[in-house]
């Protein structure tokens, strides 16, 4: 692990991300600031807020005709901006690297677990078959999957949706990342499934000291789970905090969506709705930025 | 349990004994709902909680006849289920879908999806009925003509309602009608079901992994785990945090949010 301790892993001041239609510009992203360091930060929206497409976008992965602009994007001391895409490739996977929402949409379905596993280590490091089959059992232990050998030759679709999310993960970290952007990483998984996959990650983060970036849509997990929120609307961020303090959140539409959640521990005849302003859109956002 | 009384059970608008249901043949056989039974009463809101494969949504497609090899007794009002169901049962028991995306038509606008049930039941005056139903879920005409692509998800949950209460049925099946919503979509949407259940006088049976949305549209609801009801209870008893069953006190701790020290607690059960 390189870099300075003090200074945030990531440092995103001003970003757009913009797509051109035939009748207008889709604004996805507008000129948001935000940092992640050594800590697990939640960024929190409901559809079309921007979250996916900010993730995408620390990545290198939005594509022409989509416009990417910022004044600044640094990485442990690299300018994102300036990367060729073969640069890009030396950092994607190998220091930054992101897990998606659906493991089955993401892994290749014709090619075993460990295989491809070990090819995501190999491409990385350049370490022999041998090592890296090793490598990737210890992986596969590190994620708790209790047979690792009967895994490593197991195909995509014999396994179940949490094995496949913990796989996942194992093949994002066995790199090593200093950055996890991770997409709503278990909203696909039965809730103790879910708790079971965020304890491994959360672990990662106090252990290895990595950065995790959390996208999701669900409030409480990332106020229970995260060390600091970032409330997304619009492209914009309205409104950050610290995790345990979301639910003295003071921006009416992060207000607005805690109250519209059902709580077991908080029965209520009617269920409160949100009245989106449309002052939300154009009122200045929140710098996001920890330094 | 109610079910061991038959009276109860000649009352209940719904009754399910001793049901289960089996997909595939031989080696292949999959046992996916083992002797469930549950009795709803008119006018009430029973839920069905538990993760992904534990049959509470097997249960519901065999209600609706979508899973067909099933034994036990189904009953509807007091009558019992064959294996077929009638013209007369879909005009008491409707079901509203997940995925708002995927249970409409993409080719077909609002009305006909609306218009079809109604074409197939001779439902009298069916366009003054469309524009009514399209009020009472909370559209406005505007919405007659539109496509699917045209709506956003809660919109088109809310024509998926709206379709289902074409026949005006007595019984609504609801298998996790808001998962795919957004949370503020999702509670426009529960709050839509609620009003339309006092004003039609509709009994439901809601399906959803979420516990707090049972505890928020339900008076009762069974948990089920691997095909089985592992409880039975009263939504006041959920709220009191009185489970007696491990698993449930188990999912009931994981949905109040992440806990790192209650992880390495949780137990597998199967």
């Amino acid at each position: 692990m390189t870099g300075n301790a003090s200074k945030p892993l990531l440092e995103v001041e001003g970003l757009s991300v913009r797509f051109p239609t035939r009748t207008r510009v889709v604004e996805a992203v507008r000129n948001i600031s935000f940092s992640v360091g050594r800590e697990k930060v939640g960024i929190v929206g409901e559809s079309g807020s921007g979250k996916t497409m900010t993730g995408r976008a620390v990545l290198g992965l939005i594509r022409p005709p989509g416009i990417v602009e910022a004044r600044k994007m640094e990485f442990d001391g690299i300018d994102l901006r300036s990367l060729s895409e073969r640069q890009y490739r030396e950092i994607r996977g190998n220091r930054i690297a992101m897990v998606m929402q659906d493991p089955k949409f993401s892994l290749n379905p014709v090619m075993t677990v460990g295989r491809q596993i070990a090819e995501a280590y190999r491409v990385h490091t350049k370490a022999s078959p041998s090592e890296a089959r090793r490598r990737t059992l210890e992986m596969l232990e590190a994620v708790r999957i209790r047979d690792p050998e009967r895994v490593y030759g197991a195909y995509p679709h014999e396994v179940s949706g949490g094995m496949g999310q913990r796989i996942m993960i194992a093949m994002m970290l066995i790199p090593d990342p200093d950055l996890l952007i991770a997409d709503e990483p278990t909203s696909a998984l039965d809730v103790t499934v879910q708790m079971q996959v965020l304890a491994i990650v959360d672990d990662l983060v106090s252990r290895r000291g990595m950065g995790l970036m959390f996208i999701s849509h669900d409030l409480n997990l990332v106020a229970s789970f995260c060390d600091r929120v970032v409330i997304m609307y619009a492209g914009q961020i309205v409104e950050t905090c610290r995790a345990s303090e979301l639910h003295a959140a003071k921006h009416p539409y992060t207000r607005g969506l805690l109250a519209s959640l059902p709580r077991v521990d908080q029965p209520v005849e009617r269920l409160s709705t949100l009245t989106r302003q449309e002052a939300w859109k154009t009122e200045p956002g929140v710098d996001a930025r920890v330094l | 349990m109610r079910a061991s009384s038959e009276i109860a059970l000649q009352q209940a608008a719904l009754a399910i004994e001793h049901l289960d249901v089996r997909f595939g043949k031989g080696d292949e056989m999959v046992h996916a709902v083992r002797d469930v039974s549950f009795a709803v009463d008119r006018g009430e809101s029973f839920g069905l909680v538990g993760e992904s494969g534990s049959g509470k949504s097997t249960v519901l497609r065999a209600i609706a006849g979508l899973a067909t090899d099933w034994t036990g007794r189904i009953a509807v009002e007091g009558q019992n289920l064959g294996p077929k169901r009638t013209a007369a049962f879909y005009e008491t028991v409707q079901m509203v879908f997940q995925d708002p995306y995927g249970s409409l038509h993409p080719r077909h606008t609002v009305d006909r999806t609306l218009g079809e049930p109604g074409r197939i039941h001779g439902v009298a005056d069916l366009d003054t009925r469309i524009v009514d139903l399209l009020r009472d879920v909370g559209l406005g005409p505007e919405f007659r003509f539109r496509y699917p692509h045209q709506l956003s998800g809660g919109q088109r949950q809310r024509v998926a309602i709206a379709r289902a209460l074409m026949l005006e049925p007595k019984i609504l099946l609801l298998d996790e009608p808001t998962s795919a919503l957004d949370v503020s979509v999702q509670a426009e949407i529960l709050n839509l079901l609620q009003r339309l259940k006092r004003e039609h006088g509709l009994t439901y049976v809601l399906v959803s992994h979420d516990l707090a949305v049972i505890a928020h549209m339900c008076d009762r609801l069974a948990v089920m785990n691997a095909g089985r009801v592992v409880e039975e209870m009263t939504v006041d008893q959920l709220r009191r945090s009185e489970p007696s069953h491990r698993y449930t006190q188990q999912l009931l701790k994981a949905s109040l949010g992440y806990d790192r020290a209650a992880v390495d607690a949780l137990e597998t059960f199967d």
